[in-house]
């Protein structure tokens, strides 16, 4: 797959990649390498960008997600997206959680309580939250809104997650919640995860996939990519030697 | 020079003259805003005690006699309110929509650019070149007649590029993230528009459209010759009648009525002045409601 954009400055050149179900993958690198793109692409996220070519396929149960006739809408709502600021809609709370299924036509009130609920627990939120669900979803602390985004998208009940750097405006003990909650999700959902630092890609890696100038350099399972990475590029990264 | 806490200062002398400067800098803008405000308040002042003697509940109901000498405005009231609505019924939707349009569906090229110099080109046009246009466009070609359809339409021309140009700004104000999330969750792009992007702008665009509507109720020319009458003492009973209006009934009486008791006058102006201000304050009271509710 290869993506352009039209002023050529981010671009992905021929990646071909297989992202494995119910667990995390990561997508690792220096900035500008094409890993938001990717991510961006998974979700079609970039039709709102200013792409001009975009080649290839994604195939997502035996569907081409890229192809014109793909409801997009519905692809939106199986691949959920956290980015790297935390964004609260100017809603409450549980609407913010509710958001996604009222708008594709669940009305059932108990129905979204459990999804507020259980997405909340998902996202190690409930705690904090559950007697103010009908405060404005923006007095919750930059580490609380950004698991009111994973737990937004979660509400959801998406097959894939994708995640940009999503912890890289939190402290340690909020980007600690938001790693244990990856660590259970995995169980059930399939995590595409740009990590913030190599430290959070060794950290949550099951696999890895280092990216380099719009190139997928090397795939491997995470263990192996960081302790015995077969391409040298990988290596003098992951050492830390550039970037 | 370093200060006992260590942090670099500028030398003594240059501090104090910098704190004269800033004295003085400051002296002139409040002198500035005073010469703003004095003058305006003092007309205000002026109006409202020399015409509040005239106010009475038989100058607000009743119609004009004695060639206007008497009795009281209710016609012009009338007319001026109906102006009014007329023309917030076809500048809102429109002006709304065309904001809409502009500031979330069309891309940005050189024709959508072209637009919006026009939208603010036309925003400066003098309102008299609004009145002739009325007339020669719904007064005459359509037919209309002078006639409240005719004054409504001329008015809501005049306003419609003031409500969408702040309109579009209040809407281009909503961060774009909002947009991007909601998509995100899988929402359409209309369903993004109204249920985040407009609740955020509404606001700022009921400010637009009342500060629009408030300047097309004080208007003068744009009424002159599409549907103001010099003097017609009952009220009109459908759209196509010709009514008396504030503005207009105001001119007449201070300049084409000898004679005229300068009570009345003021009066007229009162009236006016309070419809105006009370539009103003509604926008005010709208604003800071959204304001403190706002929940980013």
């Amino acid at each position: 797959m290869s993506v352009a954009y039209s002023d050529g400055t981010e671009s992905l050149r021929d990646i071909n990649l297989s992202i494995p179900e119910k667990a995390t993958t990561v997508l690792f690198g220096p900035a500008g390498g094409g890993k938001s793109t990717l991510l961006r692409t998974l979700n079609r996220l970039n039709d709102l960008a200013d792409v001009v070519d975009c080649q290839g396929h994604v195939w997502l149960d035996d569907v081409d997600i890229l192809s014109p006739k793909v409801d997009v809408i519905e692809l939106r709502r199986r691949v959920g997206m956290v980015f790297a600021r935390p964004v609260v809609l100017p809603l409450t709370i549980r609407e913010n959680l509710t958001y996604g299924l009222e708008l594709s036509g669940e009305q059932n009130r108990s129905r979204l309580d459990d999804a507020v609920e259980r997405s909340l627990h998902n996202a190690a939120l409930w705690e904090e939250v559950h007697d103010r669900l009908d405060e404005p979803a923006s007095s919750l602390s930059g580490g609380q809104q950004q698991r009111l985004c994973l737990a937004r998208s979660l509400a959801l009940e998406p097959d894939i997650i994708l995640l940009d750097e999503p912890t890289s405006g939190l402290d340690p003990i909020s980007t600690g919640k938001v790693e244990t909650s990856l660590s259970h999700l995995k169980q059930d959902y399939t995590i595409v995860l740009v990590p913030h630092s190599i430290q959070q890609a060794a950290r949550t890696a099951d696999f890895a996939a280092f990216f380099l100038g719009g190139e997928l350099i090397e795939y491997a399972v995470g263990r192996q990519i960081f302790t015995n990475p077969r391409d040298q590029r990988t290596e003098d990264y992951v050492e830390g030697r550039f970037g | 020079m370093i200060n006992s806490e260590g942090i670099h200062t500028a030398p003594r002398g240059g501090a104090l003259r910098r704190k004269r400067i800033q004295r003085f800098g400051f002296l002139g803008m409040t002198l500035a805003t005073a010469l703003t405000v004095t003058p305006i308040l003092l007309i205000v002042a002026h109006i409202y005690s020399t015409g509040m003697p005239a106010i009475s509940l038989p100058f607000l109901t009743e119609i004009p006699r004695d060639g206007m000498r008497a009795g009281g405005i209710l016609p012009a009231i009338v007319g001026t309110f109906w102006l009014t609505l007329g023309t917030a019924l076809v500048a809102v939707p429109l002006g709304v929509g065309a904001a809409i349009y502009l500031s979330e569906y069309a891309s940005d090229n050189r024709w959508t650019r072209a637009i919006r110099v026009a939208i603010i080109n036309l925003a400066g046009i003098p309102s008299v070149v609004y009145g002739l246009f009325g007339l020669g466009l719904f007064v005459l070609f359509l037919g209309f007649g002078t006639s409240l359809l005719a004054g409504s339409l001329t008015l809501a021309i005049m306003t419609i590029p003031v409500i969408i140009s702040t309109a579009e700004e209040a809407l281009r104000a909503v961060p774009n993230s909002f947009r991007v999330v909601s998509i995100s969750l899988g929402a359409t792009q209309w369903q993004t528009i109204r249920r985040i992007v407009l609740p955020q702008a509404l606001p700022g665009i009921l400010t637009g459209i009342i500060l629009g509507l408030e300047r097309a109720a004080g208007e003068t020319a744009p009424i002159l010759f599409t549907v103001a009458a010099f003097f017609l003492p009952r009220l009109p009973t459908s759209i196509f009648d010709a009514s008396m209006a504030l503005p207009y009934h105001l001119f007449v009486i201070s300049t084409q009525v000898p004679g005229m008791p300068i009570k009345i006058q003021y009066g007229t102006a009162v009236v006016l002045l309070t419809f105006v201000l009370g539009m103003n304050i509604i926008a005010t009271v709208i604003r800071s409601r959204a304001r403190a509710r706002r929940r980013w």
